[in-house]
């Protein structure tokens, strides 16, 4: 199938294609934060303080006069890079035990029940933990976030390979003479694209609320890196008087983790329509 | 000259059950440029026979493997398949000795495109880069005559129909040249009339190589056409083998009788008729379990010919004067008429 052909039947739902365009806006007002805004996100302003939005700055500013769309642009550089980084390491790592596990069967108890284990552990207390021992910095956020999301994956991507496994052309392609690895890498691992793919949309959108959640606990990125959850976090406490300074950054948030998870959707029920659920 | 000799061939599985004997003590030789034909029923462990050949049994299984399988390789090497270090095996496999399977909708892989595929083969063996397998891959697809070849080098599986799927298949297996083709029966999952195209193909195929070819199936009709010996297995062992025209000419093992006047063509001739119908003749009862098999003769509770002395040990495999052997005690006699 063609590219511009698979990209009409994902975008034939309406919800799917404002998800994407969703996301197109908001990377590329990440990507171009500078020229869009002018305006330096970390230049206070004491004298405009809290103020409301206006032409000179268009979502107000916050409680030391920030300009608050410029620190949602830069912000979205840092909250993005991290769930970007968080995805691609746990689908990476995921894949790597999901592989192993559910290929080599005396591997699968011992790889499974580590899965288990940190499964059965509450997602983002484990990751409160872990950036409480090694430290509050973007690092080790994102490497706390693939800790969390690695076993999700693995669990999936072992599933499917227990399936791929017994199909013959496994079989055939032993028979051809090509090698273990072999197998895995060219026959095994692009049957199990799709919902690898779906993982990573979902992952993406977990990471970013999960990285929010970490920064507004106080937890997750120092706080003079404008990240939506360290500003949601910062601003807190003038919610009653500036609501917009909570408002803007939570939007963010919430638009973008939403449209991340219609997209991982939209994909999954292209990609398998036996799942599809009616939304 | 023998291409592959097969000798005391035994395949264990170790299950929860017990230690289960699905390959016993078969022996059979394959000649160069020849076909040999494996016949039996389902579970008689034909497929077993081929899977251990090609060391291809499931890793997920506890298997034993016993006997040896010595191949004379393109170099003139002898080499026994089941002692040869995986490495070694893996060069042979798709290179030397080739393997088709019965099921041509599922044994390709269904994200690449079926030159890929065939380049693969190529690419691992032969060592071709990219741009000369798929031509090669192209010149395969001309070979198992599959129309606008140059087009469908460049399709995916779903795209063609089960026979096309086939002649993918073969051409797979044909890309290395190899000189053992092992086809675990190609032709079950196919039509009829695409079966004898099939089967066409492959025999122009041998006669164009000299390969050999190792024929598992069940279809007796299939074997009188296109083997040139058989050995027909009962319950994971050998119970008669011949050349194709002895064993149909005079059947030796009542297994093999049963078989032949199972034949809605040969039962005219066999069976007369009873109460005025004509009625298929069926083998009665049906396999023993390998768990509990019987004390004696494999085939003895389903035997319309069994003897008290059937029920006491199994019969060896005997040889006859014209180069037939079968496993049943009733068979010096026979052979001496």
């Amino acid at each position: 199938m063609q590219l511009p052909l698979i990209l009409r039947k994902l975008f034939r739902r309406r919800i799917v294609l404002a998800a994407a365009i969703t996301l197109v806006v908001v990377v590329l007002v990440s990507v171009f934060a500078g020229p869009l805004s002018g305006l330096d996100p970390s230049e206070t302003a004491v004298s405009q303080r809290l103020s409301y939005p206006s032409v000179s700055h268009w979502l107000g500013t916050d409680e030391l006069g920030r300009d608050l769309f410029a620190r949602i642009a830069f912000g979205g550089r840092y909250s993005l890079t991290i769930a970007l980084l968080t995805a691609v390491g746990s689908i990476v790592a995921g894949t790597l035990f999901g592989l192993i596990a559910g290929f080599f069967r005396r591997l699968d108890a011992p790889v499974s029940r580590v899965v288990d284990a940190m499964m059965s552990f509450p997602d983002i207390l484990l990751a409160i933990a872990l950036v409480g021992i090694l430290g509050p910095s973007m690092l080790n956020v994102v490497f706390a976030l693939v800790l969390v999301y690695t076993p999700r994956v693995a669990r999936v991507v072992r599933a499917s390979t227990l399936v791929v496994r017994e199909l013959l052309f496994v079989e055939a392609a032993r028979a051809v003479g090509v090698s273990t690895l072999g197998i895995l890498w060219r026959h095994i691992l692009p049957n199990l694209m799709s919902p690898i793919l779906v993982q990573a949309s979902f992952i993406f959108a977990y990471a970013i609320l999960a990285e929010a959640a970490l920064s507004f606990l106080g937890v997750g990125v120092p706080p003079e890196i404008p990240t939506w959850g360290t500003m949601v976090a910062g601003s807190q406490q003038y919610a009653h008087q500036a609501l917009w300074i909570v408002l803007f950054p939570g939007l963010a948030i919430i638009l973008t983790a939403l449209s991340l998870q219609l997209l991982g959707d939209g994909i999954r029920d292209l990609l398998d329509p036996r799942l599809r659920k009616s939304m | 000259m023998n291409r592959l000799e097969v000798r005391k061939l035994s395949t264990f599985f170790d299950t929860d059950e017990g230690l289960i004997r699905s390959v016993a003590d078969v022996s059979f030789n394959i000649r160069a440029g020849k076909t040999t034909a494996i016949v039996g029923e389902s579970g008689s462990g034909k497929s077993v026979t081929s899977l251990t050949l090609m060391r291809l049994l499931p890793r997920t299984a506890s298997t034993q493997v016993s006997g040896q399988a010595l191949f004379v390789n393109r170099a003139g090497q002898t080499l026994d398949l089941l002692t040869l270090p995986e490495p070694r095996m893996r060069a042979i496999r798709g290179n030397e000795v080739a393997m088709i399977f019965q099921e041509p909708m599922t044994s390709l892989n269904p994200v690449f495109t079926i030159g890929e595929q065939i380049a693969e083969s190529l690419r691992l063996h032969k060592g071709l880069d990219r741009a000369a397998a798929m031509a090669q891959a192209l010149r395969m697809l001309e070979l198992v005559e599959i129309p606008a070849a140059a087009q469908r080098v460049r399709e995916y599986p779903h795209q063609l129909s089960g026979g096309m799927r086939q002649r993918v298949m073969i051409a797979l297996a044909m890309a290395c040249d190899p000189t053992l083709l092992i086809a675990d029966e190609p032709t079950t999952a196919l039509d009829v009339t695409i079966q004898a195209q099939i089967l066409a193909l492959m025999r122009r195929l041998q006669a164009e190589t000299g390969m050999s070819i190792l024929f598992i199936t069940h279809n007796l009709g299939v074997v009188a056409h296109h083997a040139d010996d058989v050995a027909v297995m009962y319950a994971g062992r050998i119970v008669e083998a011949a050349p194709v025209n002895d064993l149909f000419a005079r059947p030796q093992h009542p297994y093999t009788q049963g078989l032949l006047a199972c034949l809605p063509g040969q039962q005219r001739k066999r069976v007369q008729t009873v109460d005025g119908k004509r009625r298929l003749y069926a083998i009665r009862g049906q396999v023993s379990s390998p768990l509990a098999p019987p004390p004696g003769c494999a085939f003895e509770p389903r035997c319309d010919k069994a003897v008290a002395a059937c029920r006491e040990a199994m019969p060896a495999l005997r040889t006859d004067d014209a180069g037939g052997s079968a496993r049943c005690i009733l068979v010096p006699e026979a052979a001496s008429v």
